[in-house]
This record gives structure tokens, sequence and C-alpha cells, in this order.
């Protein structure tokens, strides 16, 4: 981008205005089928193999909508604390564009399933309630390649091809309320509200929310007002922010970059704004000769939806434990403090340690190893810590392996290096590697003699009282070892032969 | 509420995606600036308290299961592409992101 | 007597005893469109080869003694508005001009399924919006009473297709009065069954709340057979209801109308209406009276607003169904010359793609649900619909069918209301609200209008799911007539 954009320091900035965040965030759910095909909605196949006539628009074709859809959308409302419908309809949204085969999405307009509700969410010890406005259902677009030009971008392509096995897969599409007094903390709010959400959709089992597939995108609106003022500012829209971290990133941007406009007695445009992953900055999207016309309509190939209370109640009912309530559960049976629970949600371990503390492992250790080396790998990677190729099993595997002192903790990282590298079970790396601790007494005494020998002046220092000199020793053993030997052992055995009583 | 100008029509015309000459664009805003007089007839019905029907008959909640359907054949998708590129269909280019 | 001569039960009854085959009625119905086709333009596809082939298996499976339904055999034309994964599918438009469908219409697939031979596809006004199909982007189809006249629309050609004697059954589809206006005109019977009777899955939408497939035959118990073929619920069309299909051939059968409540609509006369309709109508009052009906009149005040509703409704389902001819997926592309962008590729092929009347009504519908004018046009559209539906439901409390003229006119010339929309819109006056509100409506003849000598309709509606009150009554009228007449009212084709 050639054009500069000036920016306003951020402390400076929250002096001066306070930030108004709005969010809408599309999920896609994980339905075998369509929302309103049968179509597979396998993530990655082979281009326009995941279509019929339905999907591709087709003269002719009509849509039936996926009760499981439906179901998720209504329990994804119930978790969100919002009231559902009674009775509403989809509705078309006309627009052309080529990604989208019939040139009107199916979705919802003034009547969606789920309205009014609120997801608590917790940054630095706070919670903030945001409020939720609506959940709707709707369908996604196929996905369109650009080709020729310099950039691959949409803009200066030569032409497009388009791909429709994503086109008609079901969209939740969660619009919160306003968010006011967020203040300094807006950025941090906006991602702690994403991460709850994702968690929620995968506690309902409705989503893999897999942000780095597209599965749940987020629009993030900013204005600000001056301080004192009550009157909102315009918005802008940022459209597409697909992680956790550029989610934060583009709400402090936006407050930067309004804020100079605003402070040099500038005017905010209402606009669409993209996000630059690379950059953490946005610029302006095209700007429109004229205001968008939707021309909604109630869609009239789509009969009404009316829930049944009692189904309703049901839903409500086998609702599963909601992820916060879930952190205050295992927080109190794991025995940790706020911080180290807060690092874990934030690194989104805590599926992972509890998953390995159910297969076996102490929770501590379970704990010490997905926040220690593993995140430490997962860092260097840059993956999360969930695509890490490592089961809970395994990483339990390998507690119960240091608890039964075949391993060290030394030992036990190369093993977990082993088994991060495709060599197999930790069992299986143990044996590969010769990992075990060497717990055969005649080949440590035989190292050990060998240590003696060489270290005799450290021996006699320890003959002579010096217990203290014996970590030297024992250093020495294990490094003769390669760090197999069990040093509590070498200790023992070192003192035993100089005559020393511990 | 009739009298729709040559203006409105080029608009509709470009909302609905028509390449319309100037003399088509005269020649429907004759014809809808009657058609729209006409029909502006039911504005005149007192129905204030009267629900609207968006569909025929009032049916509620039809849904089918959700199951994986055999899909089209990438041939049989493409088959009516005016044109065809790497498995997909080839456009022209795209101007812009909408929505 | 010739096989084109015979009705559908005949023919399927011939064929059942082995008196003639599958392919021998198929080659006497071929001959008769090489020999009349020319001069009534009913078809823009057939495939002679593809129909003897359905026959030859049709026959083949007799000779196996495998059990086959009741209209084996027997052939059919479609109105090219259903999709067929063998043959093209146009919808009358240019944009659409050689599109080869990969799936079957339900109605299309169900009637193959059936046994029905398909002669081919007839000729329409573009995408179903007319009532003379002469907005066909092809051709206009000839009235074969008279070939300067129009036959109706948007069905005309398969509703001079059957009136030509080329096939026994045709289907069509009835948004506003696509199948009872044509029928009434052409001196044959058509009926609109209920909404969401019949299956809209692979038929392309003109407007998807109104939209109706349903069948064209000479004769009130062909379309019954028809009908029954096709209709039931289709898990592939949201909307189809999921009831058995009422007992319309067992309707069909049984011409009995006595003590039956027979409301006539007293908003269907006057002005605008030719005497010869009025007369004719007047006379089926009579008949029905004298078959033991009790006919009383009813006012449906509502129904005089249906026209202006029907007119905003239709419209703005169509500006969005047609959204999808954007020369991107299939159909016209014109002007890609590589520098052009998508939406003005869209733009172009869209104005090259489609006529006059179909723009027409895109803009009104575009018109209609723009922002700002919703409330006024479509949402007050929406609510004249719900006072026409409470209308019928007030009639139905009287009477058992209500009827009417199935159009104010006859059969007018060709060209005559080509430049004139307004008049045009006209011929669906009496049709449309049995569209806005679902119901049942047949037309079956009910003779000549005095000055021109032309078929007149009797439009016979009756309440949802009622669809064997309109096959009882019109079988009823159609019965009396006969004999009054010594025959049926379409002996022969007159101008063929
Ligand atoms: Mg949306
Ligand atoms: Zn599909």
């Amino acid at each position: 981008m050639t054009t500069t954009t000036t920016l306003m320091p951020y402390d400076e900035a929250l002096e001066r205005y306070e930030p108004v965040l709005g969010l809408e965030t599309h999920v896609e759910l994980g339905t075998a089928s369509k929302m309103f095909c049968g179509c597979a909605t396998t993530f990655g196949a082979a281009p326009n193999t995941q279509v019929c006539p339905v999907c591709l628009a087709l003269p002719g074709a009509l849509p039936v909508a996926n009760e499981k859809a439906i179901e998720s959308t209504i329990r994804i409302g119930l978790a969100l604390n919002c009231s559902i419908a009674s009775w509403c309809r989809f509705a078309r949204k006309n627009y052309f564009y080529p990604d989208m085969p019939k040139n009107y999405q199916i979705s919802q307009y003034d009547e969606p399933l789920c309205t009014d509700g609120y997801l608590d969410v917790e940054v630095d010890g706070t919670v903030v309630r945001v409020g939720i406005e609506r959940v709707h259902l709707e369908e996604d677009t196929g996905k369109s390649t650009h080709v020729g030009g310099a950039t691959g971008r949409i803009h200066g392509a030569d032409y497009s091809i388009v791909d429709y096995n994503r086109a008609g897969i079901p969209l939740v599409e969660i619009v919160t309320k306003p968010i006011e007094g967020a203040d300094r903390l807006a950025p941090e709010v906006a991602r702690a509200y994403v991460t709850e959400l994702r968690e929620l959709m995968r506690a309902l089992g409705v989503s893999d929310v897999r942000m780095e597939e597209g599965s749940l995108r987020c629009d993030v609106n900013v204005s600000l007002m001056p301080r004192g003022s009550s009157e909102w500012g315009t918005r802008t829209e940022t459209k597409n922010v697909n992680s956790l971290r550029s989610v934060e990133r583009a709400v402090r941007h936006e407050i930067e970059r309004q804020a100079a406009i605003l402070s040099e007695g500038g005017r905010i445009v209402q606009e669409t704004r993209h996000f630059h992953e690379d950059t953490g900055t946005t610029t302006s999207g095209r700007s429109k000769e004229e205001a968008q016309d939707y021309r909604y309509f109630p869609e009239p190939d789509l009969v009404p939806i009316a829930p049944d209370p009692a189904w309703v109640a049901e839903l409500k009912a086998a609702l599963p434990e909601l992820p916060s309530v879930r952190r205050k559960r295992l927080q109190q049976e794991w025995g940790v403090s706020d911080l180290d629970m807060q690092a874990m949600h934030n690194a989104d371990a805590i599926d992972l340690v509890e998953a390995t503390v159910a297969a076996g492992a102490p929770p501590a250790d379970a704990r010490k190893w997905w926040m220690g080396e593993l995140a430490r790998r997962a860092n260097e990677a840059a993956v999360p810590l969930s695509d890490l190729r490592i089961t809970p099993d395994q990483v339990a595997r390998v507690c119960a392996l240091v608890a039964s002192g075949a391993l060290n903790d030394k030992l036990a990282r190369q093993v977990l290096e082993g088994v991060l590298e495709g060599e197999g079970t930790p069992d299986e790396v143990v044996a590969s590697r010769g990992l075990q601790i060497v717990n055969d007494e005649g080949e440590l005494s035989r190292i050990i003699d060998e240590v003696l020998a060489a270290n005799a002046d450290a021996a006699d220092k320890v003959r002579g009282g010096k217990i203290a000199a014996v970590g030297a020793l024992v250093g020495g053993v294990m490094k003769a070892s390669r760090g197999k030997a069990d040093a509590a052992r070498a200790r023992e055995l070192i003192l035993e032969k100089l005559g020393v009583s511990a | 509420m009739s009298a729709i100008t040559r203006d409105e029509v080029a608009h509709l015309a470009r909302l609905s995606r028509l390449a319309l000459s100037d003399e088509e664009l005269d020649h429907y805003a004759t014809q809808l600036d009657v058609i729209i007089g006409s029909v502006a007839r039911v504005s005149e019905v007192a129905a204030e308290d009267v629900p609207p029907s968006s569909h025929a008959l009032p049916l509620t909640n039809v849904f089918r299961p959700d199951e994986v359907r055999p899909c089209l054949t990438p041939e049989q998708a493409l088959s009516g592409a005016p044109a065809v590129e790497d498995q997909r269909f080839r456009v022209p280019r795209i101007l812009g992101e909408e929505a | 007597m010739s096989l084109t001569r015979k009705s559908a039960a005949e023919l399927a009854a011939l064929m059942a005893s082995g008196e003639v085959s599958a392919v021998e009625v198929t080659q006497a119905h071929l001959d008769r469109v090489a020999e009349v086709d020319p001069k009534i333009n009913a078809f823009l596809h057939v495939d002679a080869e593809a129909a003897l082939e359905q026959a030859r298996a049709i026959d083949a499976r007799r000779a196996a003694g495998e059990e086959l339904g009741p209209l084996a055999g027997v052939p059919i034309a479609h109105k090219d508005v259903f999709t067929t994964i063998d043959m093209p599918t146009t919808a009358g438009s240019r944009i659409l001009e050689g599109w080869r469908p990969p799936y079957d219409a339900t109605v299309t697939r169900r009637l193959r399924e059936a046994g029905l031979v398909i002669l081919g596809k007839t000729n329409l006004d573009e995408f179903a919006m007319g009532s003379s199909t002469e907005n066909s982007a092809y051709f206009p189809t000839r009235n074969p009473w008279d070939l300067s006249r129009v036959p109706g629309g948007s069905s005309g050609g398969s509703s001079a297709a059957v009136a030509g004697y080329v096939t026994p059954l045709s289907t069509g589809t009835d948004t506003g009065g696509s199948i009872r206006q044509p029928a009434a005109v052409t001196g044959i019977v058509g009926m609109k069954p209920t909404y969401g009777g019949s299956s809209r899955y692979g038929l392309i939408a003109f407007a998807s709340s109104l939209d109706t497939p349903g069948p064209f035959a000479r004769n009130v118990l062909d379309a019954a057979l028809l009908h029954e073929a096709f209709s039931g619920h289709d898990p592939l069309d949201s909307t189809s209801i999921d009831a058995p299909v009422p007992p319309v051939v067992e309707a069909a059968r049984h011409p009995d109308v006595a003590g039956l409540r027979v409301g006539v609509v007293k908003e269907f006369a006057g002005e605008g209406y030719q005497q010869g309709v009025l007369n004719r109508f007047h006379d089926s009052v009579e008949l029905l009276e004298s078959l033991g009906a009790k006919v009383v009149e009813v006012s449906c005040p509502s129904f005089t607003t249906a026209l202006p509703a029907y007119y905003l409704i239709a419209p703005s389902e169509c500006s969005s169904n047609l959204a999808r001819f954007d020369a991107m997926r299939y159909g016209l592309r014109v002007g890609d010359d590589g520098t052009r962008s998508a939406e003005e590729v869209m733009a172009l092929t869209r104005a090259a793609g489609f006529g006059p009347e179909v723009k027409r009504r895109i803009m009104l519908g575009t018109y209609a649900l723009s922002s700002g004018y919703y409330d006024a046009y479509y949402g007050q559209a929406q609510k004249v619909r719900t006072l026409i539906a409470r209308d019928f439901e007030a009639a139905f409390q009287q009477v058992d069918v209500l009827i009417s003229p199935t159009t104010p006119t006859t059969a007018f010339p060709i060209g005559e209301r080509a430049d004139d929309p307004m008049a045009m819109y006209l011929a669906d006056l009496c049709t449309i609200p049995a569209n806005l509100a679902g119901n049942a409506a047949i037309s079956v003849p009910c003779g000549l209008a005095d000055e021109d000598g032309l078929p007149v309709g009797l439009q016979i509606m009756a309440p949802v799911l009622g669809d064997d009150r309109c096959y009882r009554v019109g079988a009823a009228v159609e019965k009396a007539f006969e004999s009054r007449w010594n025959g049926p009212l379409l002996k022969e084709a007159p101008a063929l």
C-alpha cells in the first residue's frame, strides 16, 4: 500500500477518545451436509466436487433447510442466553457477486432465530458482559482465486476462477450489541470475546472453529467518541479478521487511526476496511458509488421456522457445561492459580491438559509439559498447541514413565521430541533412541569407577569430608552415561564406594 | 406515487445488472410509470391490521436430515460453463469485495 | 379413427390390451408433429428418435410382463420450463439457449418413471412471463382454432399442442393463470393444482410463491390421470405439501353435482368482459342448476385488487429468481473480451439475453423491493394477499366451489397487445386470485363465443387441497355439454 496512514499513539488516543466496539462473527457449522442441499462439506476437497444443482443455483433447483443446522443455531443462541424466536423466516439478501451462485444469499433479516443475549468474558480479572444482538443462520459463498496481475489479489487481476465447494455451507452469524465501557481494554475485550466464543462453539460441538481454515471469521466495528461525549462517532467495519491476534491488532489500529483523523478535525468515513495480517493495518475497501440496497424479502422457497417450545427446552436442558463454568471447576480440581489458569486459557491448553489428566497424569505434570516444553515447541513451529503431533494420551504416558523412574526430565524431553518428529509412541521412542535410565547396578558401578579414577582430586575431597564435592562426581557420571543414569542412585553409590556415609 | 423518472429507471437497471441503452431507458420509464401508477392501487386498500402473507400456504418447519447425498461430477457441474479453467468456473475480473 | 384423435385413457387401454404398441402410438404423434407443428409452432424441441427409443423400452417392458403405470406409453410434451436431462431446456429465453440440464425436474422424472413418452419441449412466454406466448425469444405459437390468434400463455406451446391433436397430454405451469388461460382460449382442459400439490423442483422459477405445475388434456379424465401421475409430496421442494394427492381421478369418473353448492363470483363480470364470454358463462350457470347444483352469488371484494397485488409480488420474486442468470456458470455470456469486468459482462449478457417483458418485470420487482418502496408496494401487496385468502375462506364457508369465466375475452390476435403490457395483464384478471391464495382451479370448455366462434373457458375454483372438486364439477359440466354439443367442443383443430 502506498498511502501512509497517520496514527496517534494508543495511550494518547485513549486519553482523548472512548472506543465503542461491535463484533460480527461468522461461524461455519460442522454439519455433514450443506445448509440447503445434501452436498458434503469436507474441507480441502478438489474444486467443484461438492456441488449440486441447488448450491450451483442451476435453474429450477430449490433449497431445503438442514435440520441439524437449525438445531445448532438454537443451541448457540441458548448458550449465549438469547431468546429463541417462536416463528421466524429466512430472507433473501439480493446482490450480485460471482462467488454467490444465486446472486442472493439466503440469510435472515428482521426475524433472526435468536435475539438479545450476552456472553461474559474475563480480561485482567474483570468480567465484561458483551451483549448479543442476534444470532442467525445463513449460507457461505464459493471461493474465487484471482489470476494474473502482479499481486494475485483481486485488484489488478486479469480474471478469476471459482470453486463452489464452500457455497452453501451453513454459517451462523453472531452480532454483538455495541460494546461500550471497555475503554483501554477494548482490543483485549475484543480478543477475549472471540476466544470465548470459539470455546463455546467447541464445547457445543457445533463447529471445529479453525480460524486458519476460515471456519470462524470476524468483522470488527470500531468508532470513537470524545471523552465526555455520549454521542457515538461514525464507525468503520473491518472485514475478515481471521485470527485472535488480528482481532486485537485490528481494534488497536483502528483506534489509533481514527483518533489521528479526529484530532486533526477530520471526519471518519463510514466504510468497509480490509485488515492486512502482515502489517497489522487496515485499508479502505472499494468506495461504493451508492449505498447498498439488498432488497431483503422473505424467502418464498423456504417455509417459516416455528421451533417447538418443548424441543427448545430439551435442547436447553442438554447444553453441555459452558467453557467459563468448566474453567472454574477445573481450576479448583487442579488447584492452580488464576494466573496459571489464564495462561493455559490463552495458550489454548485447557482441553489438552484436561485430556492428559483424564489419561492418568497428575494435573501438575500435565500442565508442566503442555505449558513448558510443548508450548515452546509449538511456538517455535508457529502452530497452535493442538496441532502438535502428540496426543494427550502420549503426554500422559511420558508423565507415567517419569513418575516410575524410568525417565528423568531430560530424557522425557527427548522422548517428546521423538514423538513430535513422528518416531512413534513414547515407548517406541524410548526403545529406538535407547533412552532408558541406567538401572543396571553393574553398568552404573563401572561408570562410577571410571569417573572416580579420572577425578581423583574430587574423590579425595569427598573422602576427606567435603561431601559437597560429590556433586561434581555425580555430574561426571551423568555426563559419561549421556544422561541416562539415575542421579540419586549414582550419588549413593559414589558415597558408598568412598566410604562416606551421607 | 406515480411518475418514475428516467434516472430512477437507470438506477433500477444498474441494481438489476441490465446494460440498457438510452432509448431503452426512455421506453421503460414510460411503461414502468404506467404500470406502477396502476399497481399503486394496492396502497389504497385499508389493511393496517392485516398481516402480510409471504407464502400461499401456512406451512412451517420443513427440514431435511443432515445427510450427505451424491453431488454432481465436476464434469456435470462445469458442463454448461461459458469458460472453465483448472476445474473451476472462469469468470471475468471481479471489481471488488462486497457484503 | 387415427391414434392422434384418441384420449390418453383410450390410448393407454389400447396399449394395455396389446391392440397397438407404444411405438405405433408415438410414431403417429410424431407424424402429426411433422404435419402440423410448422403451422402452430408449438414445439421448441422435438426428439423423434429419443421418443421412439422410450416407446420401444415401454413395449419391451410390457412384453416382459412388467406391470406398468396407467399412462405408460402415452405421449406427452413438456413446457420447456421443466428441466430434462436428455433435452435442452431454455425457458423460452436466449439466455439459456442450448443449455442441457444435468438433472430432471421432479415432474419430468416422475412422468418418465410412469412410462410416458416425451415427444419434446413446448414453447412458452420467456420465463413464463406473459399471456400469449408472443414473449418467447424464439417464435410465437399459434392458436389451432385460428392461426392469426394467440394460444394463450405462458404455456401456449403446451395448450396449442394438445388442442392441435399433436399430443393428448402436456404439462404447464400456472403462476397467474398460465395453464387455465391458454386452456380456455384453445378449448381444452387445464388445471392449476393446489399450490404445493405438485413439485416445483426443476421448474425454472418465475415467482416461487405462485408457480404451480399442472396438466393439460382434451378432457377432464385425462387431465386427472396426468395430475395424479406427477403430483404428491416431494422432499426436494420445501413448499410441497406432505399429504396424499386428492382423489382427482376418482372425482373425474363421478361427474355428479347434485346438491353441490356453487358460488358465482360477483366481481368477475362487467366492464372489460366480452359479451360472448359472459353468455357462455351464463349457459354454464344454468347448466349446473339443471344438474341439481345450488348456485348462489358470492362476493369476494378483495379480488378486484388481486391483479395489482400480483403485478407486485410476481415481479418482486422474479427479480430475485432471475438474478442467477449472470453469465458465470451456465447460459449465454456476452462481451467477455478480456478487458471487461464480471459486473459489466453480467449486465451486457442480461441485457442481450432477456427480452423486453422479462426486463420490465425485473425492474418493476427491483423497484417494489427497494428500500423506501417496500412497504407501500411489496408489503402492501402481501396484505392484499391475506385479504384474498380470507375472501376465499369466507366464500368456502357458503359454497363448495366458486365459478367464473376463465378469461375476460377469447383468444386475441397475435400482435394486438404486444406493445401494451397493461392490456396483456388483463388476460389474467380472473385466474390470479387462486394463485395468490394457493387454491385449486380448473378451466374446462363451455362453448364458443357468439362474436368470433372462439372457445370460452369456465373456471372452477376449490379450496386448498380440494382439487378433486374441480374435477368432479368439471367432469359434470363436460358430460352435460358434450351431450348437448353431440361430442366434445374441440372435435378437430379447426385451422389445421
Ligand atoms: Mg451475514
Ligand atoms: Zn449442493
